[in-house]
Formats: structure tokens, C-alpha cells, sequence
């Protein structure tokens, strides 16, 4: 292994810009004749928009413009469209509400933008903003997630406030083995709604080019090719070709920044409408407010065994909360991306699982990191660790005794996938071993006497990355391809250029995919540039969420890097007069075999570009793109292990011990996957512990801002001890499976079986703050 | 209102409204990008620069407050060839990863280190307790600053 090739540590290339101070995000970006943009949001969580006065606004000095809904739909724009289409239960397409950019008649959730305020200062437009006067009918506000489907109907069409009723699995054969099961366990979880909070708000700068129609859109985008899609044939801001998206160093994502939002399709439109450039960037209220929040599910699960442990049946039913609108990926995350990991690493023969898919008058709820998979392993992970304290098994063992076995593979599950690979005990064992398991009673001893409560808590954990066989995908409900696109441009010099549609937003592919590519030509780190992120560069993505830019992106590479070495032994060839079945292309250097003849990647690169002795059957140039449309999900999986201490007079839980051994299959940068566990356990700590989105009886938003709303900080988690074991995917080129939700996935079931073993309450909920903690002890 | 400020060195005069705060100063009428915001509570630190020499968050102070005064913002401590030691060390142990807490991060830490060197893990969490990051879980911020910490004590 080079110091710089796949495997190696490689310290990232991205840092000196943002250590610097040298990054450039969207905010940092301002163009000539700027103009500024504010937001009119809704301040109730229902209402009927009966009229919006802007003469008031519109006489502040250097005001431009106060556009609103109706101003858009007058224009014909179109509704923000749902991405995946779900199938219900007896067969018919979920029900989609109308979702219009900016709301013209009715607004549905605290914060729903209305229109949208243009003046020559940011202190002109938020003064302005103050000025109009909009007169609301308050309607009856629908809050409630477990009341939401007797209730009135919010969007008309859609009763019951039902989105859909889907299924997955078997029920009959489920319900009859639950039935005949030697003992049943059954649970009631709540999956506390999260705010997702990427430190960067959401921003979005419009250009619009009378002169030739160009529209740009800088914005803070994890996928801005999907942006260019969805707003040019859906919305209908501007054809696809006129319309340029980048979405420069984007500040964190976490799926907040997948969707395409009403904001930057106003502010794009409205660029066009006032001819100069828009720009807007949220108060972190607003983004508290309007930005896709994630989980906020209700669950009553079933879990059957037999005499021996072994787990015969999972039965579970779901409400999720979509919120107001169906975002871009909001209906496949309680479905698609949730039932179908139900059976865990567990060979549980039956499953079903029945979710409801429900409105209310609550901001849209959407893809948070791990999307669906968390709130699935919280499901398996809770029951499971309940049923072993039930039957007075150790949990690690009863899971050992349930676990798939790696003779089994391709194990296919009751619940529509195909597990490719694993060794699940490899992981559960090392875990144990990192965490001292048997050591714990000691120390649960000497927490006891010095007057604390100690716990501890298992998630053996799966999920689905490298979003998606795109067939499958679509026949799923998916809307487009789930391909990624990759191109390699080798200059005529010897140094390479690639371009990718995935996108990095703290990932560090600048430096991992270099990894790759110079790996694969044998060629110096520092000759290889990435470019991403950028629709008038790029050509085509579908950018980054669900832990697929390695698996998708990095495959695609590859096949691209595969082409350009069968390009290069055909030049190799004919230069050396040698047949091309006998080029060899190893270590930067295109050899004869049994000859010490040979070319080096730069020397063919030079002969693409400058063809003298050139085969005539083949075009100059030395580039190459390729497609990668993956063959099945990648499965990473592990075994995360949480310790912690109570303090019984406080009720404040310290988590004081964290294990992470992950198999995520073949691993290029050591560091920065260790980087990415490190940063999900966190968002996983706070999920249990700290955070929770919180609507009172009117949709107000109580947790609006970060006093209200508890965000993990440097002193509410520990060091973390992770290590990963390795299973290579087996369908794609790298063997890589996707790290960057694991972390959010497993820690959250880990944390909270810890708790509740510290505490000896089952029922105690997401997020176990102090006071909670306190009343389960109290009383 | 007029005030006059000294910011990475060199001095500025400025005509701004009296309640504009130091982070616009620094961003919108210097064009200094690398100190960000966050937040509008006071409450993540993104913004934080040194101001005479301490640590604060540049958006919950007015201009008038920062007249006269001598600031030092992200691109006053280092350039890429010649990183400050707490720099070097964010790159080193992989402390950021979207980079966006990371100028502030690193302004406090900078801070932290230089008013008491001898600091133990815990104690960096709890000085670094006003700056959020969302996506590196703190462990190896952590370890930078102990890191820098070692290396301005040796
Ligand atoms: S911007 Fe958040 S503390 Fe200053
Ligand atoms: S590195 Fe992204 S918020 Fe800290």
C-alpha cells in the first residue's frame, strides 16, 4: 500500500481551504447588483390566506419587490413534487397533496413560506418584510400524530389524512407463527422527531442573463443535478439546459440539503422577475422552522420465539408523520428505507410490517441521516434486547444464537432484499472484546457504590447503502435512476481531472476519490483534481445521501479508469508494435509481457492527445465516462455497544463508554471513516439523549431555536472507541459498502437499551433527559 | 456611526449603523468569509474571532463596542504554508469534516490553549462547550487541541 493510495490515511486535501478560512459556501458568494431576499412565513399551522397588502412594504426605500404565491402561480410554475411514488396496500398510488413552493391559498405549517421580499439591503428587506399585511383565516391546526387520522382533513381529497397505507411482508404467515410462538414480546416506541441542524443554514444566490437566458443557481445542495431536474420538469423555472446549479462547499448535510425547497426555487424565479441577482440565506430560526425534519414515528412491535430463543416472527406497525407536504424522498423513508431492514442480521423467517403514512400541520419530515434504517434498527434493537431481559438470556448471546450466518449468503430476507455479505459475529465478538464485556458487572459495581447507575446496551445493526439497482428503484416507486455518473479527463500532460455527480459536503471525496484514481493509474495523489458539484462542469449525478458515493460514485469511476486502461493498451500497443493481448497495464506503466518494453501513463496520454504513431482505427483524446448503475444494495453492519452512568438525585445520564466495530467491506481512508462514525454516534447520542422536535397543541414550534433545542456539545460524549471488520461487498469493483450513516444508525437502539437497563424502566422514551430519567426513578 | 478597528493587522475606518455587528463588519464590508454564522442566538460559535486578544462570538458584538478595537480572524493566524499550530493540527487529526464550525472551533481552541496550556480532555469539552459542530462528534477535535496543546508546551 502506497502512503496515498487505497487504505492509507491521507490527511484531507479539502482542509487547508477551511482551515484557512479560504472556503467558499454559498453565503461567502455575492455577485454585482446583488439584490436581498427575505421570506413571509406563515405564523400559523393552518390557515386560509384570504389576503396579503404589500403598499406598506413597498414604500420602504429600496424595496424592489414583494412577490407571493399567487404572483408564482400566476406565472405557471409548478408544485414541488414527491420523488417516489408508494404503492398502498390494495394497490392504488399514495395520495400526494398538492405542494406548491410558496403557499397561494392555505398555508399548512408554522413557517410555510408565502412570498418572498426583494430589496437592495438585507435591512431594507427584512423591514419591509415587518410592513406586510396578511390577513389569515385560522383554521383548526391538526398537531397530533396519533389523533391526526380522525381528524378533520387537511389537504382536500385526502381523508383521514392519510398519505398511505402500505405493507411489506407476509401477514397471515407472520400472525400465525406469532400465535404459535413459546413466548411473544411486544413493545411501544416512539421515534422522537429531529431537527436535522447542518451548521451551515440554507442559502441560495440567483443569476438570471437576460441576454441569453441563462438562469444560475448557487445553493447549498447535496445533489444539484437532481435540483436542475426536478426545477426545470417539474417546477418549470427554466429548461434544463438554461439552468446551471452549484452547489459550492456545502457546511454538512445530513439529507437536509437533498430536497429541493420552495426558497431557492423563489429566489431563482425571482432573480429572473426582478432582473438582478437574489440572494438569501436563513436566521437559523428559519431553518428550525423550514427545513425537512426526520424520524417522528409511533411503533407497536411483536416479536415471537420459541422454546430455544430463536426468534419465529416480527410483527410491526408504524405511524409516521410526513408533515405538512410529501417532500422530495419524504414517502420512500418510512417504507422503502425503514420495513425492509426489519429483519435486521437476523434469520427471522416471518415478517410484516403495516405503515401508515399520515399529514399534519407540522413542517415536512424527510430523510435524516440513516433515513428510515435508525428508526428500523431501533425497532429490532429495542425488542430484541427487551425479549432477552424477558426471558433472562444474556442479549448478546440471544442474538449470537439469531444472527445469519456467513455460510448463509446471499441470505434473501422476508422483507424484499438480498444480503450480499457479512460476518456478524466477527463484529459482535470484537466489540465485546473492545468493550470488556466481562468485565461490566465490576464496574456496574463500583458505579452502585459510588451511588450511580450503570447500563449497558447492545444494537447489532444493518442497513442498506448504495441507493439503488435503478430498475428496481423505479419499479419501487422511485422516480428517476439511482445511477452515478463518473468522468475522467487525463490531460495531455499526464495529470487527471475527474468529475463526479456525487457531492461532498464533509465527506472528503476530494481526497478519497483521488485516492482511487490514482491508485488505479498508478499515478502521484497530487496529480489527480476532483470536480463536483457543479451542473456546468459535471454532467450528469444524483449527488450524495444514503451512503452511496463510494459503492455508486467511486464504482463509476472505476469503470471509467477500466476504459481508459483498455484505451491506453491499444496506443501501448500499437507504439511497441506489440499485440494488444499483450499489454499489461500495472503501476503507471503499460508493459509487453516477457519483454522489458514499456510506456508509462504519461507517455499515452501525450500520444492521445498528439497522435503520430497513433492505431488509425482509434480517436484521439484520453477521457472517458462511464455509468455505474449498482446491482444490488450494499449491507454494511456492526455491533455498537453504549455504557452508561445515572445519577439517581439528577436524573442526568453521562454515556461514559461508546463501541463502534463496523463492517463496512473494504475501507480507502481509515481516517475519515472513523471521522464519519465518530460524527453519527453523536447525531445518535443526541437523538437519545438530548434532542427533540417539539409542536405544542397549536403547531407552534417549541423547540425553535438552540436554546430550546439541545444539540449535543463537546461535553456530552465521550471519546468514542471504533474498529471495523471486513467483509468486501461482492458486486462491486471497490468492495466497498458506505460509512457514513452507520454511526446515527446503530447508537440510538445502543444508548437506549443502555438507559433502560440503567434505570430498569422499559418504557422510557426518546430523547431520556434528566427530568424524565428522574420521574422513571422517582416516581 | 464612525468607528475604526484594527482586523488582522491592518487598520479600517468605517461609517456602519450603530447596530451592525462585528461578524457583518468582518464579512460583508471586509470580505473576510472565513469567520461564519450559524446561528442567531449567540449560541453555536461559528463566528467566533479574538477580539484584544480574547475569544468572542463576533455576532453578539455591536460596532460600537468594537471600535478601536484590535481583532484577529481566521486568516490572521496562519496561511497555508505557514499554519498556525492549532491549524495544522484541525488538518492533522482530521478535526473537521464540512469545515464550516472550524474557523470558530479553531479561534476558541486557540484561546483555550493559550489561557491554560495544561489542559485535560475534559477540560478542552468544557471549554469548547460554546461551539457546536454537527459532524465530527468532537473526538478528534478533541484530540487537536491536545495535540496543539503538546506542541506549544514542548
Ligand atoms: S453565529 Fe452562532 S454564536 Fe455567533
Ligand atoms: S466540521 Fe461540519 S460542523 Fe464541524
Amino acid at each position: 500500500m502506497s502512503d496515498t493510495g487505497i487504505g492509507a490515511s491521507v490527511r484531507r486535501r479539502e482542509d487547508v481551504r477551511f482551515i484557512t478560512g479560504s472556503g467558499r459556501y454559498t453565503d461567502d458568494i455575492n455577485q454585482p447588483g446583488q439584490t436581498y431576499a427575505v421570506f413571509l412565513r406563515s405564523p400559523h399551522a393552518r390557515a386560509k390566506i384570504s389576503a396579503v397588502d404589500s403598499s406598506a412594504a413597498l414604500a420602504v426605500n429600496g424595496v424592489h419587490a414583494v412577490l407571493t404565491g399567487q404572483d408564482m402561480a400566476a406565472d405557471g410554475l409548478g408544485d414541488l413534487p414527491c420523488g417516489w411514488l408508494v404503492k398502498q396496500k390494495d394497490g392504488s398510488d399514495m395520495v400526494s397533496a398538492p405542494h406548491p413552493p410558496l403557499a397561494h391559498t392555505v398555508a399548512n405549517y408554522v413557517g410555510e413560506p408565502y412570498g418572498i421580499v426583494i430589496a437592495e439591503t438585507l435591512a431594507a428587506a427584512r423591514e419591509a418584510a415587518e410592513l406586510v399585511m396578511t390577513e389569515f383565516d385560522e383554521l383548526e391546526p391538526i398537531v397530533d400524530l396519533t389523533g391526526a387520522r380522525g381528524a378533520d382533513q387537511i389537504h382536500e381529497g385526502v381523508s383521514g389524512n392519510l398519505a398511505y397505507d402500505w405493507e411489506l411482508g407476509e401477514k397471515a404467515a407472520t400472525e400465525a407463527a406469532l400465535a404459535g410462538a413459546a413466548h411473544v414480546t411486544r413493545i411501544d416506541l416512539t421515534n422522537n422527531r429531529l431537527i436535522p441542524n447542518a451548521m451551515e443554514p440554507r442559502a441560495a444566490l440567483g443569476v438570471y442573463e437576460s441576454a441569453t437566458g441563462e438562469h444560475t443557481l448557487y445553493t447549498t445542495s447535496q445533489n444539484p443535478h437532481l435540483e436542475r431536474l426536478i426545477l426545470s420538469a417539474f417546477v418549470q423555472v427554466a429548461p434544463e439546459h438554461k439552468l446551471r446549479v452549484v452547489a459550492p462547499d456545502v457546511g454538512g448535510g445530513f439529507g437536509s440539503k437533498i430536497f429541493v425547497y420552495a426558497e431557492e426555487t423563489a429566489v431563482i424565479w425571482a432573480a429572473r422577475k426582478v432582473g438582478r441577482p437574489v440572494k438569501w440565506t436563513a436566521d437559523r430560526s428559519e431553518s428550525f422552522l423550514a427545513d425537512a425534519h426526520g424520524r417522528d414515528h409511533v411503533t407497536h412491535a411483536e416479536l415471537g420465539l420459541d422454546a430455544d430463543g430463536r426468534f419465529v416472527a416480527l410483527k410491526v406497525q408504524t405511524t409516521a408523520n410526513l408533515g405538512a407536504y410529501l417532500s422530495t424522498f419524504g414517502s420512500s423513508v418510512p417504507t422503502y428505507l425503514y420495513g425492509t431492514l426489519l429483519a435486521g442480521q437476523y434469520a427471522t423467517p416471518n415478517i410484516y410490517v403495516e405503515v401508515a403514512g399520515v399529514y399534519t400541520n407540522t413542517a415536512p419530515v424527510d430523510a435524516y441521516r440513516g433515513a428510515g434504517r435508525p428508526e428500523a434498527t431501533y425497532v429490532v434493537e429495542r425488542i430484541v434486547e427487551t425479549a432477552a431481559r424477558e426471558l433472562g438470556r444474556d442479549p448478546a448471546e440471544l442474538r449470537r444464537l439469531n444472527m445469519i450466518r456467513p455460510d448463509q449468503f446471499p441470505y434473501e430476507t422476508p422483507v424484499a432484499l438480498v444480503y450480499d455479505t457479512g460476518d456478524y459475529e466477527a463484529s459482535l465478538d470484537r466489540a465485546l472484546e473492545h468493550v470488556d464485556y466481562a468485565g461490566f458487572p465490576a464496574r456496574r459495581a463500583a458505579s452502585e457504590a459510588a451511588g450511580r447507575k450503570r447500563g449497558i446496551g447492545f444494537a447489532c445493526y444493518i442497513e442498506a447503502c448504495g441507493l439503488a439497482p435503478s430498475q428496481l428503484a423505479i419499479q419501487l416507486g422511485a422516480g428517476v435512476g439511482l445511477y452515478e455518473s463518473g468522468e475522467i479527463r487525463v490531460n495531455p500532460t499526464g495529470n487527471v481531472t475527474v468529475f463526479t455527480g456525487s457531492h461532498s459536503h464533509g465527506q472528503g471525496h476530494e481526497t478519497t476519490f483521488a485516492q482511487v484514481v490514482s491508485d488505479k493509474f498508478g499515478i502521484p495523489f497530487e496529480d489527480v483534481e476532483i470536480v463536483h458539484g457543479d451542473t456546468g462542469r459535471v454532467e450528469f449525478g444524483l449527488g450524495t445521501y444514503g451512503s452511496r458515493s463510494l459503492a455508486v460514485g467511486g464504482s463509476a469511476l472505476v469503470s471509467a479508469a477500466d476504459k481508459l486502461i483498455a484505451k491506453g493498451r491499444k496506443i501501448a500497443a500499437h507504439m511497441l508494435e506489440a499485440d494488444v493481448d499483450a499489454v499489461e497495464f500495472s503501476d503507471g506503466q503499460f508493459l509487453v509481457r516477457d519483454s522489458n518494453q514499456a510506456l508509462s501513463f504519461g507517455e499515452v496520454a501525450f500520444a492521445a492527445y498528439v497522435p503520430t504513431n497513433y492505431p488509425t482505427d482509434l480517436e484521439p483524446g484520453f477521457s472517458e465516462k462511464a455509468f455505474y448503475d449498482p446491482e444490488n444494495f450494499t449491507y454494511p453492519a456492526g455491533t455498537h455497544i453504549a455504557e452508561v452512568e445515572v445519577d439517581p438525585a439528577t436524573g442526568v445520564v453521562t454515556l461514559v463508554n461508546f463501541v463502534a466495530v463496523d463492517d463496512f467491506g473494504h475501507v480507502i481512508n481509515p481516517m475519515i471513516v472513523d471521522g464519519q462514525v465518530h460524527g453519527g454516534v453523536a447525531q445518535g447520542a443526541g437523538q437519545a439523549l438530548l434532542e427533540h422536535g417539539i409542536y405544542d397543541d397549536f403547531g407552534q414550534l417549541v423547540t425553535g431555536s438552540y436554546m430550546d433545542y439541545c444539540m449535543p456539545r463537546a461535553d456530552d460524549v465521550p471519546d468514542f472507541l471504533v474498529d471495523t471488520t471486513v467483509t468486501p461487498c461482492t458486486h462491486n469493483p471497490l468492495g466497498v459498502k458506505g460509512c457514513g450513516e452507520a454511526g446515527a444508525i446503530g447508537s440510538p437502539a445502543a444508548i437506549m437499551n443502555a438507559v433502560t437497563d440503567a434505570v430498569g424502566d422499559n418504557g422510557l422514551s426518546m430523547p431520556a433527559t434528566p427530568e424524565k430519567v428522574w420521574r422513571a426513578l422517582h416516581g | 456611526m464612525q468607528i475604526s478597528l484594527t482586523v488582522n493587522g491592518a487598520s479600517h475606518a468605517l461609517d456602519v449603523p450603530a447596530n451592525t455587528l462585528l461578524v457583518d463588519i468582518i464579512r460583508e464590508h471586509l470580505g473576510l468569509t472565513g469567520t461564519h454564522v450559524g446561528c442567531d442566538t449567540s449560541q453555536c460559535g461559528a463566528c467566533t474571532v479574538h477580539m484584544n486578544g480574547s475569544a468572542v462570538k463576533s455576532c453578539s458584538i455591536l460596532a460600537g463596542q468594537a471600535d478601536g478595537a484590535e481583532i484577529t480572524t481566521i486568516e490572521g493566524i496562519g496561511t497555508p504554508d505557514d499554519l498556525h499550530p492549532m491549524q495544522a493540527a484541525f488538518r492533522e487529526c482530521h478535526a473537521l469534516q464540512c469545515g464550516f464550525c472550524t474557523p470558530g472551533m479553531i479561534m476558541r481552541a486557540i484561546d483555550l490553549v493559550e489561557k491554560s496550556p495544561d489542559l485535560s480532555n475534559q477540560a478542552v469539552r468544557e471549554g469548547l462547550e460554546g461551539n457546536l459542530c454537527r459532524c465530527t462528534g468532537y473526538h478528534n477535535i478533541v484530540k487537536a487541541v491536545l495535540l496543539a496543546a503538546d506542541a506549544t508546551r514542548a
